[in-house]
Formats: structure tokens, C-alpha cells, sequence
């Protein structure tokens, strides 16, 4: 086995350690800290993809502004542990371990199955540099580069509205 | 080289955890939390379908040099769509909690007519 299955083997296995962590830890804070893991290891996943620009973008976006903002509303509001918390025999567990279940089956069956042991190519070396990704975001995807910075623009608008309105 | 289906199986669990935790979870911030983690794990699956393009051998679609980063530039969006969503969000959830301090998901009903 050669180093980068190895390192793809830690990675995932970090990754998916930590979701669990967010969906089971008691605490607020414990999730939210988990899920920084869980979203750092996603980053290396994108490294040894090679989508550099990508996992870059991961770890400034995700990491540094949203699970902080995460952060910084579970530490405002002083939100504890659920009070009623995660009982064991808790009926929505049920149809929510069947659905997943149901969906892991269907998904592996119709896409993973058929892909094991296929051959295709591999994109080319530059791919998720940042001049390719830049290249392509300023001529054939402008127009949605721009209805993004609508987007966020009306986010910002709405985030404004709703912390200042007097309650 | 690694599978693309290894990359898929990560995805695939971790959008399911995500899920289970949006059904079983009560405090509305770890549901978002786990909303966050289900876009993670889609973006996973497409950085990897982005690097890795199972459909170019079976013939059926010729790819230009622009197609290849298709799946990172929707990568890109989903992040701008996720970042502008938790501000918002976060904002709802704020002051939900100013009015109801104790919030538990499953009573909330206001917007009930």
C-alpha cells in the first residue's frame, strides 16, 4: 500500500469519525467542534484530489467563517446540552436508521456497484489550480458569479433585518 | 490511484449521518450543523465526479477543456449559497431562541395559521 491510500485511508476515516461525533455528542459545542474536524479533513480529501484551490476555499469559508459563526451564536445564546436530549428508544430513531439504511442500499447498489473496477480518465494536472478555476469563473460562468454576489448581498440585507428587529 | 467509489462511499456516509442527525436531533443549531455537513458531503461527491469522469468512457459525451470544471465551480457556488444560508440562519435561530429560550424543534408551531 502506498502512501496516498494511506493518507486517503486516515483522512476518510477522521472525516467520518467526526460526523459521528457531531450527530452524538451532548453538547452544542462539542457538535459544532467536530464538525470543524470533520470539515478540515474534507479540505485534505479535496488536496489529494487535487482540487488545491478547492480545499482552500474549504478552509477559509467553512472552517474560518461559517463553523465560527457556529460557534459564536452556541457561545451568545449559552445553549447547553438538549434537554431531552437523545433517548435511546426514541421513536424517530426508527424511520430515521430505515431511511438511511434504504438509501445507503439504493445508492450503492445503482451507483457505487456499477462504478467498482471501471476504468476512466483523470482530469489533467492543472485542474483545480487557481488559474484554470478563475479562467473558467470569469467567461463561461459569469453570469451565475454575479447572481451570487446578489445572493450574498441579500443574505447580508436579511441577516441585518432579522438581528436588528425588535422583538 | 483510489477508486472514485471510495470517495463516493465517504460522501454517502457522511450525507447519511447528516440525515440521521437531522431526524433525531432536537436543538435546531445541531440540526443546521448537520444540514452543513449533508452540502459537505454532496461537495465531496462532486469534486470527485469532477476529477474522475466515469461518463467519458462510455463515449456518449464528447468534453471540452471548459466541462472538466463544471463540478468545482458548482463546488464553489454551493459554498457562496452556504455561507449567505448560515448567516440568515443563524439570524432565525436567534431570535427564536430570544423569545423561547428552551427551544425544542418539535413544539415550535408559531407559523401554524
Amino acid at each position: 500500500m502506498q502512501g496516498r491510500e494511506i493518507l486517503f485511508i486516515v483522512l476518510s476515516l477522521v472525516a467520518c469519525f467526526a460526523g459521528l461525533g457531531v450527530v452524538l455528542a451532548k453538547h452544542p459545542i462539542k457538535s459544532a467542534l467536530s464538525l470543524v474536524v470533520n470539515m478540515f479533513s474534507i479540505a485534505f480529501l479535496y488536496f489529494t484530489l487535487e482540487a488545491n484551490m478547492l480545499g482552500i476555499t474549504q478552509i477559509m469559508v467553512y472552517v474560518g467563517a461559517i463553523m465560527v459563526l457556529f460557534l459564536f451564536v452556541v457561545m451568545l445564546l449559552n445553549i447547553g446540552s438538549d434537554r431531552s436530549g437523545m433517548k435511546i428508544l426514541d421513536l424517530k430513531l426508527v424511520p430515521a436508521i430505515l431511511i438511511a439504511l434504504l438509501m445507503f442500499s439504493l445508492i450503492s447498489f445503482q451507483v457505487l456497484y456499477p462504478l467498482f473496477g471501471m476504468q476512466y480518465p483523470v482530469a489533467d494536472e492543472g485542474f483545480g489550480s487557481p488559474e484554470a478555476i478563475g479562467k473558467s469563473l470569469f467567461s463561461q460562468y459569469v453570469l451565475p458569479f454575479e447572481v451570487a454576489s446578489v445572493l450574498l448581498l441579500v443574505g447580508i440585507v436579511g441577516a441585518i433585518l432579522l438581528a436588528r428587529r425588535k422583538a | 490511484m483510489i477508486p472514485l467509489s471510495a470517495y463516493l462511499s465517504v460522501s454517502l456516509f457522511l450525507f447519511l449521518t447528516g440525515l440521521v442527525g437531522i431526524i433525531i436531533r432536537q436543538s435546531p443549531v445541531v440540526m443546521f450543523m448537520c444540514i452543513e455537513m449533508m452540502l459537505n458531503a454532496v461537495n465531496l461527491s462532486f469534486v470527485s465526479f469532477a476529477r474522475y469522469a466515469p461518463w467519458v468512457a462510455s463515449g456518449d459525451i464528447t468534453q471540452t477543456a471548459s466541462q472538466w470544471m463544471t463540478g468545482e465551480i458548482t463546488v464553489l457556488f454551493v459554498m457562496a449559497v452556504a455561507a449567505a444560508e448560515v448567516a440568515v440562519g443563524l439570524g432565525m435561530i436567534m431570535s427564536i431562541y430570544k423569545n423561547e429560550p428552551d427551544v425544542n424543534v418539535d413544539a415550535l408551531s408559531n407559523l401554524k395559521g
